[in-house]
């Protein structure tokens, strides 16, 4: 706890002159600490009303990492090949390789956390709780490949998410501990200066970090800074403090960028109908093949 | 008089001589000069969204009658909270029939999970007998052909659900008959945790059983409206135009502007199954959202050619409400479509073991 409270200071303090050193040069490039974003409704915040969505790998492994066959694979007789039950996708299913979004490169799991990590890898496709469309959890929501937008009033503040249609209530004022724990958390907005800031607590233990199992029991905390670069994108970071699961708080950062297509809006995704008969299809009276 | 004291008389002037212009001069705004609208709502209310035939063309309870229904409700729920006999003895097999609150006695749904409410729906302090105004019987219009024709198949085994949950009662039919419980598909969207049930997420947007409450977040663009069930978000887009046809969606494309004080929002574009009871993908309704002293006033129109006769209206106020929208994580924890699908597999398997002894 204490070194997360260092960590935060640091991170305060350096926000409070410039943007966080960024560490992918595509962050270098979203760091352009002149820029003065527009107020929005209420004219005291920046305005971050709008479309927004991630752009890169990260959804795949928050991690550095190569392109591999499959998110899940098996040693096959020349090295590793797709999981049978992949292997339909061919080049598809396949992982592109990525920078990675963690500041330092590893998140620093303990070993044993380590270990869930490896065999959540090996198992994807039944432990992945995007497989089965269940609600992303925070901070995955943020940057997986669908849209999301942020509702912005005077003092009122919401984001809906495409994937799932995950809806994550925000409070501008501190309810107190968060009751039950919960997918998508309790947020609780404060601004320090143009950046948005959320505190997530009350997360529930279900969901990952992205498909390469990374992931995180419920003593996770996320803070989430939101912060203009530029008048179409934002400069997204979280610290993700877990005394179960890692050794120490880490950070990820990655810009968010404004969907431009003229009339771009958040259609339905509900994916539930679409992983019946992967759950439930068993159980039909006439199963499928 | 000196000059400054005349000042702010006559400013005192202007400012009683606006308010009386309008009921609501102070009706909070946002910064764009709109009535603020930001808030949760409790929608939940004692009133039918049909008003019961014993009713005929009455709108209005009268004081003992709603206060009959408050104490009515009051009563069911103190009986709910009793303590249970710690020595009762199990719930008969297949339950005890009794299917007024679901689940036909097995123990499922009890008081503890209803919140449908403390009284009736009161508008202008009187109490109404439906949500539903016009027609003037509170009554949804008569269904189409097309429509009725949908209802009898949805409801044709209803009797038979309810009476017979204790055997595979689909196949004495015959094994090529659909039954009940054959697919996920055939399940209700709200058993599917695709869509709440009763409306409550619509449009029209109507009180149900539970999880009542909603959210509205404004932007000067966007009117955001959660509803619990299901965690469903209506994003309503201001000033804009309705998405191309061949896009559909659950809760239809839904588009907004400002009539002075009122917000008008226009829905179109549903999939086949609106949350509205029995509707089709052309149900087509226009929303009125009004801001009082205390609470929302909602009214709606609904249409659809494919399904009644005409187009019938309702309204029904939103209390404004302290309480705040949960996670209603439904899908995530779905156990029970699995057993439903599981329990009619073992029941079937006992069927045909039965007709198969019974054939010896």
């Amino acid at each position: 706890m204490r070194i997360f409270a260092q960590l935060m200071v640091i991170v305060l303090a350096t926000s409070a002159c410039a943007p966080m050193t960024a560490t992918t040069s595509s962050n270098d490039a979203s760091s352009d600490a002149t820029y003065v974003a527009p107020r929005g409704p209420g004219g005291v915040h920046p305005d971050l009303n709008g479309i927004w969505q991630a752009l890169g790998e990260a959804h795949y492994d928050l991690e550095r990492h190569m392109a591999k066959a499959s998110l899940q694979v098996r040693e096959g007789p020349h090295g590793p090949i797709p999981a049978k039950r992949a292997l339909a996708f061919g080049a598809v299913g396949s992982v592109p390789p990525g920078m990675g979004v963690v500041e330092g490169g590893k998140i620093p799991y303990t070993p044993e956390a380590l270990i869930l990590r490896d065999e959540n890898q090996a198992n994807w496709l039944d432990r992945d709780p995007e497989v089965k469309c269940y609600l992303p959890g925070v901070p995955r929501a943020t940057y997986m490949p669908y849209p999301f937008q942020i509702f912005q009033g005077d003092n009122d503040l919401f984001m809906s998410y495409q994937y799932a249609n995950a809806a994550r209530n925000i409070y501008t004022n501190d309810p107190g501990e968060a009751p039950i724990d919960t997918w998508m958390g309790q947020s609780v907005a404060s601004w320090d200066g143009d950046t948005l800031v959320l505190d997530v607590t009350g997360l529930h233990p279900g969901s990952w970090l992205d498909r390469a199992g990374n992931h995180h029991s419920d003593k996770l905390h996320v803070i989430e800074r939101y912060t203009p670069m530029g008048p179409n994108h934002l400069l997204y970071e979280a610290i993700i403090e877990d005394p179960e699961v890692y050794t120490e708080p880490w950070k990820i950062s990655l810009p968010l960028y404004r969907r431009m297509e003229q009339d771009f809006q958040i259609l339905d995704f509900k994916c539930v109908e679409f992983v019946e008969e992967l759950l439930y299809g068993k159980w039909r009276r006439n199963p499928l093949d | 008089m000196n000059t400054k004291l005349r000042n702010i008389k006559t400013l005192s002037l202007l400012i009683a001589a606006t308010m009386m212009q309008t009921a609501w001069a102070d009706i909070p705004r946002t910064a764009d000069g709109k009535p603020d609208l930001n808030g949760s709502y409790n929608v939940a209310t004692l009133t039918p969204t049909q008003r019961p035939k014993l009713f005929g063309e009455k709108e209005y309870l009268t004081k003992e009658e709603a206060d009959k229904m408050a104490a009515d409700e009051a009563a069911l729920i103190a009986e709910g909270d009793e303590e249970l006999d710690p020595d009762r003895a199990a719930p008969p097999k297949g339950g005890d029939g009794n299917f007024e609150l679901g689940a036909g006695g097995v123990g499922g749904y009890n008081t503890f999970w209803i919140d449908r409410g403390d009284g009736a729906a009161s508008v202008d302090g009187k109490f109404r007998t439906s949500i539903v105004t016009e027609p003037s019987n509170g009554r949804f219009p008569e269904f189409t052909g097309a429509a009725k024709m949908r209802l009898a198949k949805r409801y044709a085994n209803y009797g038979k659900v309810a009476a017979a949950n204790d055997r595979a009662w689909w196949l004495e039919e015959g094994e090529d008959v659909e039954g009940p419980y054959d697919d996920p598909e055939v399940r209700t969207t709200s058993d599917r945790c695709l869509q709440g049930f009763g409306s409550t997420g619509g449009p029209p947007m109507l009180p149900t059983l539970y999880n009542n409450v909603k959210r509205i977040v404004q932007t000067p663009d966007h009117i955001l409206i959660l509803i619990e069930m299901v965690h469903d978000s209506r994003i309503v887009r201001m000033n804009s135009e309705h998405i191309s046809p061949d896009i559909r969606k659950w809760m239809g494309d839904s588009i907004g502007h400002w009539e002075g004080d009122t917000l008008v929002i226009d829905t179109t574009n549903f999939n086949d199954t609106p949350g509205l009871y029995n509707a089709t993908r052309d149900l087509h309704v226009v929303e009125r959202f009004t801001r009082t002293e205390d609470a929302l006033h909602y009214s709606f129109t609904v249409e659809d050619p494919n399904t009644w006769t005409e187009p019938w209206s309702g309204n029904y106020n939103w209390p404004r409400s302290e309480e705040t929208v949960y996670e209603y994580a439904c899908h995530e924890a779905n156990y029970a479509m699995g057993n439903i699908l599981r329990g009619a597999r073992i029941l079937e398997a006992e069927y045909r073991e039965k007709a198969a002894a019974d054939k010896e």
